[in-house]
């Protein structure tokens, strides 16, 4: 083996031990767990992933996650499109400062909104809804969109537009059937990263939801419950809270290569 | 069936794109707009095809005003110096994407995009897409779109500048008989006077977003009308230098003077600026009527068939473009032969006085 494989090895190796451990652990008794230092379950076991497969307080947790993170993804890249669209083809008074000021909200910590989201969607009854959590991830998700898009976006000649305008097509129509499909690297990219933070963000997700709303996040932070610890269950639920992430990166791989060349992810 | 610009103009912000321009643009032939880069064709063609606003103006098509209508409905094709496809298209389909949208017939579309792709030798490339093809084919696609779109108005913006010489000699050469015969108004947006000298028709010299001079290709170049105009079109750039008149000669100082005749013998007495297209001053002498000029050889460019020959005189430098090959030596002193019967004479105001 040549030498100088070994630091990419090491650096793998680092990465991937917790995702393994958290895998080991899903698949042993919480008596294992905690009885002692173990590589692989001594007794195999699918309890956990039994439980979490029929108890509706886990498996609602998924459920509301996908059902807000699919609302947040759509409503940002809808919302995201013409305003990219409008950055990447107009100059307008103020347009590199809005710009600037769309990315600077990806830069205050949830934790800065979390109140006022709170008291606000309290007040006029959105508190544990769904479209509650998804409207507050737009805070982040559609600047981060209207980044990437923007991005794409530039990248198509002008010319393109004036072709099609020229040739027959109105506005609408240029943009769902040319323009669209033209970039749709970049709202493959986009759509990839508004998923993924919204399927991470626990804090909002979980300041903003009680019950019926509730994400998985927030359902395995619970470490403790009446029966005492439940660690191969929560390990179970980290595990299939892993697979959709690994899924979407699997669809939309090559769109993010292009998304690098770009400069934009 | 002509387009008629009546005093367009645009500007953007303080500056002036587009300055006050008339033209009536015919079918049938060329119209080329002939300018440096920056001179305003590419703005004066986003006017004509309804893509910018005009500042002031109107525009005419068929004698109806078209100037607030949007391009979509202007029934018009535009082909851009890059080559502009719809990338996510096969061949077949960005032919056929104006008519799809028109709403043709599907018999009536296959029909026309067949025969454009026949015309532009793209028959076998109809079910690729256009970043499967060379530039010359792309070129072509762009091209066979806005022919199979039989438009009124046909805007050709540099369409050759991208591709390489070969090429572009071809496509050139194929480019006024794919036209001819389909009565679309056609303009062509070129920065080369040889390229316009090509193509013949009409054409329009632009400088500084103004069209200086417009007529017969042929007759524009024979007869510009200005400096500018004769700056414009002229490629080695026209030699120009200031002369006094007095009696039946002209001085043009260093010792270099002539006897006039023809139209300029008839011009009074004063100041005037000479001005000379490089082809008329020759190392050697063919006529015992051409003035010698000695100068000293800065540059010097062999071509194959032509020798051009950057000479200093005085301050001035003068530009000489002889068939053959002549050899020069950098720095060596020479005398060139100027035929004084294709001067251009303007007044002090920039007007062709003879």
């Amino acid at each position: 083996m040549k030498k100088r494989a070994i630091i990419p090895i090491l650096y793998i190796v680092f990465l991937m031990l917790p995702i393994y451990w958290l895998v080991a652990m899903s698949f042993k008794t919480t008596q294992e767990i905690l009885g002692g230092f173990s590589l692989f379950p001594r007794v195999w076991t699918l309890a956990s992933y039994k439980t979490i497969f029929t108890d509706p307080t886990w498996y609602w947790g998924y459920i509301n996650s996908i059902i807000y993170v699919t609302m947040n993804t759509v409503i940002s890249v809808t919302v995201a499109l013409p305003a990219a669209y409008a950055f990447s083809r107009y100059r307008f008074l103020g347009d590199k400062q809005l710009f600037f000021w769309l990315l600077t909200n990806r830069m205050a910590p949830a934790a800065v909104f979390a109140l006022p989201f709170f008291q606000l969607y309290s007040a006029i009854g959105l508190f544990d809804t769904h479209i509650a959590v998804a409207l507050a991830h737009c805070l982040f998700n559609i600047p981060l969109a209207v980044w990437i898009l923007e991005g794409f976006m530039r990248g198509v000649p002008k010319e393109l537009d004036e072709t099609a305008f020229v040739d027959g097509y109105s506005f609408p129509r240029f943009f769902v059937q040319v323009f669209l499909p033209t970039i749709k690297a970049g709202v493959g990219v986009a759509a990839f990263f508004c998923f993924m933070f919204s399927w991470v963000e626990l804090l909002l997700a979980k300041t903003l939801t009680a019950v019926y709303a509730k994400p998985i996040a927030a359902t395995m932070t619970r470490t403790a419950s009446s029966a005492g610890y439940e660690l191969g269950l929560l390990a179970a639920a980290g595990t299939l809270t892993i697979i959709p992430g690994a899924i979407v990166i699997w669809f939309v791989r090559n769109y993010i290569a292009k998304g690098f060349a770009l400069g934009r992810v | 069936m002509a387009l008629e610009l009546r005093a367009i103009s645009k500007r953007v912000g303080q500056i002036t794109h587009v300055k006050e321009t008339s033209l009536i643009l015919e079918p049938g032939r060329f119209n080329v707009l002939l300018g440096e880069t920056g001179s305003g064709k590419t703005s004066l063609i986003k006017l004509m095809a309804g893509l910018d606003r005009v500042a002031s103006g109107t525009i005419l098509m068929d004698g109806q005003d078209v100037t607030g209508v949007s391009p979509q409905k202007r029934n018009i094709s535009l082909v851009h110096q890059f080559f502009v496809n719809y990338p996510h298209m096969t061949v077949f389909d960005n032919i056929a994407s104006p008519l799809r949208v028109a709403g043709l017939a599907k018999s009536e579309i296959q029909g026309r995009v067949e025969a454009a792709a026949d015309v532009l030798q793209l028959r076998p490339m109809l079910h690729r897409r256009p970043h499967e093809l060379s530039g010359g084919q792309q070129q072509r696609t762009a091209l066979a779109r806005a022919i199979a779109k039989e438009s009124t108005a046909v805007f050709l913006d540099e369409p050759l500048a991208n591709l390489d010489y070969k090429l572009r000699e071809e496509l050139r050469d194929q480019l006024p008989e794919l036209f001819a015969g389909r009565g679309a108004v056609v303009v062509y947006a070129t920065s080369e006077p040889a390229e316009a000298l090509m193509l013949g028709g009409r054409t329009a010299l632009m400088q500084d977003g103004r069209v200086t001079q417009f007529g017969p290709t042929a007759e524009i170049y024979r007869r510009p009308n200005t400096l500018i105009s004769a700056r414009v079109f002229s490629d080695p750039p026209i030699n120009s230098a200031p002369v006094t008149k007095t009696g039946d000669r002209v001085e043009l100082g260093h010792g270099v003077g002539w006897q006039v005749t023809g139209a300029a013998a008839g011009l009074g007495d004063g100041a005037y600026t000479v001005a000379i297209r490089p082809n008329y001053i020759s190392p050697v002498r063919s006529e015992a009527s051409h003035v010698p000029m000695t100068g000293t050889v800065q540059i010097t460019e062999l071509s194959g068939s032509e020798s051009t020959a950057h000479f200093r005189m005085g301050a001035e430098t003068w530009v000489s473009l002889a068939p053959g090959v002549h050899p020069y030596r950098v720095g060596e002193d020479r005398v060139f032969y100027m035929d004084p019967a294709h001067c251009f004479y303007f007044a002090p105001d920039g007007a062709l006085a003879a």
